[in-house]
């Protein structure tokens, strides 16, 4: 505390912004940045960027991108998280209106009551509507719905150069593909329409399915498309040609009973040890969780949250890493090279050094929303690694091999390491999308991964 | 305690508090500078569930235009309950110190504008002999230091009026409640180094709406800590804290 009052009561003049509180979700690469504007009006952003020299700003939400793609290093921020106004909604066409910084959070809180909800949402509730469309995120209905940039009808991109510019599929239509999975590289996203969709409660029928194959997984998911709105899959990374894992799908439940919202949960305090988090404690928690899961397959009917956020229940988790964080490799493997994908779970299980979240889900066809979307038709593998240092490194490289050679790609919102080879083999048409980077705009993932200055 | 009226709607923590309103259904008049963020706020806060939400742009620091505020009041928001003052402003400290033009500027909006404002209502409400008047001070108007003694005379000042308002208006059964939230993070304080240490807005929040409801208590201190730290400040005798640079 007497650091606090000290703190508290001096006022010096300074433009001293707390620069380190700055993170990705995945603490690794830790940046520094030069200044974090704070705009709290969008009447704000245009004296913001026109003040800014060229590549220096990047819009920041809530920081839930895993590696450098909402870092800027050595340059600024602007934070986008005051810039959070609902601006309005039509209820004949469950259109909504808002600025960038609104949290997914805010708009089930307000609307699902209404019986409207997300049309499409990935596994946080804690990210930005500006940031979904930036990485163009994807959820457990994307072989129905595709991507979240989908369900965007209109942006209004605020732009160092040419003011606020409004794009849809009409007009600006090229503007309006590069912003959605842009990176936030094309500007800053002042506001954007979005179509919710109507669901009668915060219900869904959800379903638990164990399965002891890859085919098994691809059967199953074949199956459940047709019939289930919601399908994923957890994997047991350390399970290797043995693969197990657990088929969830789920539909939206005509149950129109309400419940209370719900409530924040516990809050990890502080990043653990790294020695807590082994192969042998991670092993322990896959056989449990696995086995628990298990034992409760089958139908029920569970709240939304918990099937959709199960992770947003624990804030902070990914304290859990230790000190020096931890890494996500999301790829997508077309489908029809199921080899190369058990050559990727061979790599992993015989490094040791799998944990607890491997994500599987099979993408649907729908044709991508934005010029650098990620999800491609295939398996979408998602797992985390504590860093470790070089030897995590390598493993990816390892497995980049693998995705390379399938013709697949990785995500960027989860990369923090891959090379710039990785980036054209998984965006060929890169080059493509350059002309319409905002010239003030920049971050650490765009710098690494062209090679620019 | 239904009908709001919000003087400096746009600052910071008023933004948070009138979500807090807007979540319970209130009707809120808004007042403040910019029509433009006026409109933005008005459509958020309709969105999150308020019954009404009028605007009001004017500039409040300007004395000449309470009038016409108070003017709409009695024209399109009658009936009211509640008055809550969140406005103010902060300079750099050293620049009041070097121009006494800021320094003038820094008591009126602070000090002399908000009690010419707060007058206008209080006679009305000791009129109807019902309601509430709030206002957001500061701890730093508890002690005068060295880095920041211009803003806290104006607020100390505040609190001070607000203090005789209080006993002024007891007998017609209308509450004052002084507020005095430690430092915040706000627009207002991002120049202030450490300013991530300071209290979260929306807990602030949920303090003032809370006080607001039960109309008490009479001095806030938001968040509660800062009752005992500025406690502890006021103690220290002054030879000492002369010497003291924060």
């Amino acid at each position: 505390m007497p650091s606090q009052i000290a703190a508290t009561l001096r006022t010096k003049a300074a433009s001293a912004v707390p620069t380190d509180k700055y993170l990705s979700w995945g603490r690794y690469p830790k940046a520094a940045h030069e200044h974090v504007y704070r705009p709290a009006w969008s009447d704000q952003v245009p004296g913001i960027m026109q003040a800014a020299p060229s590549g220096s700003l990047l819009a920041y939400g809530l920081g839930r991108s895993y590696g450098d793609s909402c870092l800027n290093a050595d340059r600024a921020l602007v934070d986008c998280r005051r810039l959070n106004r609902i601006l309005g909604f039509d209820e004949s066409a469950g259109m909504l209106r808002c600025e960038g910084g609104v949290t997914l959070t805010d708009i089930v809180d307000v609307y699902l009551p209404q019986g409207w909800f997300l049309p499409v949402t990935p596994g946080t509730q804690f990210v930005t509507v500006g940031g979904a469309i930036a990485n163009d995120v994807h959820g457990k209905n994307h072989h129905r719905a595709g991507t979240f940039g989908a369900h965007v009808q209109q942006l209004g991109l605020q732009r160092s150069n040419d003011g606020l510019v409004f794009c849809n599929r009409e007009r600006n239509d090229d503007m309006f593909r590069a912003t959605i999975g842009g990176l936030g590289l094309t500007g800053l996203i002042a506001w954007a329409d979005i179509r919710l969709r109507r669901v009668a409660g915060p219900w869904i029928d959800a379903e638990l399915i164990p399965f002891r194959s890859l085919a098994e997984f691809i059967g199953l998911s074949r199956e459940s498309d047709g019939r289930f709105e919601y399908t994923v899959a957890w994997l047991d990374c350390f399970a290797g040609k043995n693969l197990r894992g657990i088929f969830f799908r789920g539909n939206h439940s005509a149950e129109t009973r309400q419940t209370s919202p719900p409530k924040r949960g516990p809050k990890l305090p502080f990043t653990l040890p790294e020695w807590m988090l082994n192969r042998y404690s991670v092993k322990a928690f896959n056989e449990l969780y696995y086995r628990v899961h298990a034992a409760k397959h089958g139908p029920s009917r569970i709240r939304y949250d918990s099937f959709f956020y199960p992770l947003d229940s624990v804030r902070q988790w990914n304290l859990l890493y230790g000190k020096r964080g931890f890494l996500q490799y999301q790829c997508v493997i077309p489908e029809t090279n199921v080899a190369a994908f058990e050559e990727l779970l061979e790599r992993i299980a015989r490094s040791g050094m799998g944990s607890f979240l491997g994500v599987l889900k099979q993408f649907g066809s729908a044709p991508a929303a934005g010029m650098l979307s990620f999800p491609r038709p295939g398996l979408t593998l998602a797992l985390d690694f504590a860093m470790r240092g070089e030897r995590t490194l390598e493993l990816m490289r390892s497995l980049d091999e693998v995705v390379q050679q399938s013709g697949g790609a990785l995500y960027p919102a989860k990369d923090a390491r891959m090379s710039p080879a990785m980036f054209e083999a998984s965006f060929p048409r890169w080059r493509s999308f350059v002309p319409y980077i905002d010239p003030k705009m920049s971050s650490s993932f765009w710098r690494r991964v062209t090679e620019a200055q | 305690m239904r009908k709001i009226i919000v003087l400096g709607a746009t600052s910071g923590i008023a933004v948070e508090v009138q979500r807090q309103l807007a979540r319970r259904g209130y009707d809120l008049l808004l007042v403040a500078r910019s029509p433009e963020r006026l409109a933005a706020l008005q459509s958020d806060l309709l969105a999150r569930g308020a019954a009404q939400v009028l605007t009001c742009p004017a500039d409040l620091a300007r004395i000449e235009k309470h009038g016409s505020i108070f003017e709409f009041v009695r024209r399109s928001f009658a009936g009211y309950d509640t008055v809550l003052l969140a406005y103010g402003s902060m300079h750099n400290q050293k620049d009041s110190e070097s121009s006494v033009e800021i320094l003038l500027d820094e008591l009126n909006i602070n000090f002399v504008s908000a009690s010419a404002l707060l007058t206008v209502f209080a006679a009305d409400l000791e009129e109807r002999r019902t309601g509430c008047i709030a206002a957001i001070t500061s701890v730093a108007g508890d002690r005068g230091r060295r880095s920041n003694y211009v803003y806290g005379s104006a607020k100390g000042a505040l609190s001070l009026f607000l203090q005789g308002l209080r006993s002024r208006l007891h007998p017609a059964g209308v509450k004052v409640i002084t507020i005095k939230p430690g430092p915040v993070q706000t627009a207002m304080t991002d120049h202030v180094p450490n300013a991530s240490r300071f209290a979260d807005p929306e807990l602030v929040a949920r303090d003032i709406v809370h006080a607001l409801e039960r109309r008490s208590p009479d001095v806030l201190y938001t968040p509660k800590i800062w009752r005992f730290i500025m406690s502890a400040v006021e103690h220290i005798p002054e030879t000492v804290f002369k010497r003291l640079s924060f």
